[in-house]
């Protein structure tokens, strides 16, 4: 076939009056050709996720509304197509694979009879034949045991399986174009890697043209052939893979690709001061069942033995369900471990009832992930600063001070003390939440995931932040986290986790460059971008 | 702006206001809905408290030469001077004289008094009782069987029962209302904790030490005024329909006070013939009723983040 796939010409997509910027994409040009993978690559708020909804005719009714310019799918015009028209090439000439394959899937309808729909609606095949090629496009996404398959439920498969579910479902009448929007973001890295090895697959098999939406460049190393970079509704730059990741023109891509974390940790001191916190077979097992239900018994972490020295960072590394945000939580005391030991400052904190903790509770501070709802959002930011000192009988006038000095040590306008949380961006509101872990002078700092849910610009200053802290105050720092890049950049030693076990344990060094356990192996093979040396450009 | 030189352009952002949202106020009063059932209960509430300047006679004085009168009838009697009144009876009498506008108007003070001291109550318990279900995981089990057990008691059974025992009364129809509405409040204040508890603020504050008294006022409490204002509503509407029952049964309020279910009670053997008795207060009820649970929708639609993308 001649010529591109897709062809976006001129799109602009006007924002409902209020909003931040006139429009949600702009003059947007670029396009698909057979066989070939496009990365759309930008922040959150970019408008590479309009761009794709817009080809899919899916923008929210009455809130986004293409203004301007075209969008060409083999030459046919789908922002004037009528409704029916869009339905017909839905699924036929063009799908889409979203981000979440749970909430994608419909949790009621098995598996099979979701992709069976497809054909129902856009064939007119008998039900064998129907049931024949659902299969088929089963087997070909590497699905084990499709039969069985066919009649299961989403909830029964793992993340990774469902997204297979939703590719057979977006290929299975083996569209001109597929468009995937983030669809390996809530996956764990070794699942990602396989979906991505899936998808390329796919493409090269069935000549498919993929624009694939992504804000990890090492995703984009990974798959793309050509590369569109979006910043705020423009695109920025474009051009081939090679071009645009070793010898990036705009200063934009340049900076998200300064923003990449090397995969090469950094070269660290030793650090010797005191132990800060150690735990001696800590050990949660989460017990289900109550009168009526079967016991049931879920080892969430088990003889985990950590040990973390004033200044220092220990990196807990792991995929969902390791048990990494578990041991966290043990060691902030959130929930209550099972069995085993945490020491700090010389004292076993494991079994104390809560009244006897609170004490205690200055030593250990804790980051989160999400940091929309880390702040508690009918309360100005100072008061979430004072409240934790305030707790500990420091007088208000103290803790307002101390509250303005910490938003100036993190990087905010002390003037900004009584904004609410609304009023900040994500970035902004972790610096935040530093300053209120800083403001109880603790000696040990968790983060858990405390940079996942930034973008990787933002995510490099807020690590930055973390660091300095860490050096400042000689803080013994627990970073959890799955993303193997930041625990190359800020963590002195590591710890990988496999469910709820420390399958091992070692200076950051000494666990990238010579892994011992087949675990750890396999997380860095999987790590996306492994082989690509970004440009480090100035 | 004047920040200090260690701001990071990152600070600027946050200088620049928000884009003004329109605030919970305003968005109540546009919303019609609101606005009328506002409205009406203000108008309920207006009348009850100024019943005795309105009443065109005592609501409880017997004229026997003046019974079973159809509306706008007029009717003399002697005032306690001697003086020769007439008295004009906008919704007629009931079969033992009495004015019925000047009854209707009373009626709406305790019709009005149960509704919102049964959702005063029944919140204030509620609240207070989800709280402790919602955060103290060891109680939660044992306060829940209670309030099902609660929850299964009918209101109008209740009410027999607690009559039989004391007497019939204001106090008695509360709480034979109140009782089973307790495990509604329950079950939604112990479902936003639940969720409210997990929240990283919340957590946040735990390990910050605060106080578990301190953290339920300050953190968990302030998530569920919008669904308890919301909820509070439908068990206003809700009690003053179960109060009108109860009295129209004759378990409920005792006859010489008028509610809206005593005189439709009273007007049910003549109903065929003269409808007004059982019509005006009737009239009054269901009015009030769709006032209070337009008011609730209205709340609902505003206060419910969940709600706001349908508009």
């Amino acid at each position: 076939m001649s010529g591109p796939i897709l062809e976006i010409r001129n799109l602009t997509v006007g924002l409902p009056k209020g909003g931040d910027r006139a429009n949600a994409v702009e003059n947007v040009s670029f396009h698909v050709n057979p066989g070939e993978i496009v990365c759309v690559v930008g922040e959150s708020g970019s408008g590479k996720s309009v761009t794709a909804h817009s080809v899919m005719g899916l923008l929210p009714k009455g809130q986004l509304k293409a203004t301007g310019g075209e969008i060409l799918l083999e030459g046919e015009n789908v922002l004037t197509a009528t409704p029916s028209r869009l339905r017909a090439l839905r699924g036929t000439r063009m799908s889409m694979i979203f981000q979440e394959p749970m909430t994608a899937l419909n949790p009621v309808v098995t598996c099979g009879a979701q992709i069976d729909e497809v054909l129902q609606i856009h064939t007119d095949l008998g039900a064998a034949e129907r049931k024949e090629k659902v299969l088929a496009v089963m087997n070909s996404v590497s699905l084990p045991d499709p039969e069985k398959m066919f009649d299961a439920y989403p909830h029964q498969l793992s993340g990774g399986q469902r997204q297979r579910i939703m590719i057979a479902q977006a290929l299975v009448l083996d569209p001109a174009l597929l468009i995937a929007d983030e669809p390996t973001t809530a996956l764990d890295v070794t699942t990602q890697a396989q979906i991505l090895k899936l998808v390329s697959e796919m493409q090269e098999r069935r000549g498919t043209g993929v624009l694939f939406i992504t804000h990890d460049f090492g995703v984009v190393a990974e798959i793309a052939h050509r590369v569109v970079v979006m910043q705020k509704g423009h695109v920025v730059e474009a051009g081939t893979a090679n071009e645009v990741l070793k010898n990036p023109q705009h200063p934009y891509t340049k900076m998200l690709i300064n923003a990449v974390p090397p995969l090469t940790p950094a070269v660290r001191d030793e650090k010797t001061g005191p132990v800060a916190l150690e735990t001696v077979k800590l050990c949660k097992v989460y017990g289900g069942g109550g009168f009526f239900q079967k016991k049931r018994e879920v080892r969430a972490a088990s003889d985990v033995d950590i040990r973390v020295r004033r200044g220092e960072t220990l990196g807990i590394v792991g995929e969902s369900g390791s048990g990494k945000s578990t041991v966290a939580r043990c060691i902030a005391r959130l929930i209550e471990p099972s069995s085993g030991g945490i020491v700090v400052d010389n004292m076993d904190i494991a079994r104390l009832s809560e009244r006897q903790l609170r004490p205690h509770r200055k030593h250990c501070q804790i980051v989160f992930q999400d940091p929309y709802r880390s702040l508690n959002p009918r309360r100005s930011v100072g008061a979430s600063i004072v409240e934790g000192p305030m707790n500990f009988g420091v007088s208000a006038d103290a803790a307002h001070a101390k509250a303005r000095d910490l938003m100036k040590l993190v990087g905010l306008s002390p003037d900004a003390l009584d904004r609410y949380p609304h009023q900040f961006s994500g970035g902004q509101r972790q610096r935040i939440c530093i300053a209120r872990a800083l403001a109880m002078e603790p000696e040990i700092l968790i983060a858990d995931e405390a940079v996942s849910a930034l973008d990787v610009s933002v995510q490099a200053q807020v690590l930055d932040l973390l660091d300095d802290v860490r050096k400042k105050f000689d803080l013994a720092v627990l970073f959890i986290t799955h993303d193997l890049r930041v625990a190359a950049q800020i963590c002195d030693r590591i710890a990988v986790m496999q469910n709820g076990v420390v399958v091992e344990h070692g200076k950051t060094v000494d666990v990238f460059t010579n892994p011992q356990h087949a675990y750890t192996r396999s997380l860095f093979e999987a790590a996306p971008g492994r082989n690509f040396e970004f440009a480090r450009v100035a | 702006m004047t920040a200090p030189a260690t701001t990071t352009p990152l600070a600027d952002a946050a200088d620049t206001p928000a884009p003004a949202k329109p605030t919970v106020w305003r968005k109540l009063f546009r919303n019609p809905a609101v606005l009328t059932g506002l409205a009406i209960v203000l108008v309920m509430v207006f009348i009850g408290l100024i019943a005795p300047l309105i009443a065109t006679s005592d609501p409880s004085a017997i004229n026997p030469a003046a019974r079973n009168r159809l509306p706008m009838a007029e009717s003399s009697m002697r005032a306690d001077d001697g003086t020769r009144i007439t008295v004009k009876h906008w919704m007629g009498t009931d079969t033992l004289g009495r004015d019925v506008f000047s009854r209707v108007v009373y009626g709406a003070r305790v019709s009005i008094f149960i509704g919102v001291a049964v959702a005063a109550i029944s919140i204030g318990v509620g609240l207070v009782v989800g709280l402790l279900a919602g955060y103290f995981r060891w109680l939660d089990s044992v306060i829940m069987r209670i309030m099902d057990g609660l929850m299964a008691i009918p209101a109008i059974l209740l009410a027999i029962a607690v009559v039989s025992l004391s007497r019939a009364g204001l106090l008695s129809v509360i709480i034979a209302i109140v009782v089973p509405e307790v495990p509604r409040v329950v079950r939604l204040v112990r479902a936003v904790v639940l969720s409210v508890r997990e929240e990283p603020y919340v957590e946040a504050a735990r390990v910050s030490g605060t106080p578990t008294l301190k953290l339920l006022i300050r953190h968990v409490l302030p998530n569920t005024v919008a669904p308890l204002i919301v909820q509070g509503t439908f068990i206003c509407a809700s009690a003053i329909l179960v109060e009108a029952i109860l009295s129209f049964l004759g378990i409920g309020i005792p006859p010489e006070i008028p509610t809206w279910g005593n005189i439709m009670a009273e007007g049910r053997q003549l109903f065929r013939v003269f409808p007004h008795n059982i019509l005006y207060p009737g009239i009054f009820l269901a009015l009030t009723v769709l006032a209070v649970n337009m008011l609730g929708d209205g709340l609902r639609d505003t206060l419910d983040p969940k709600m706001e993308k349908r508009g």
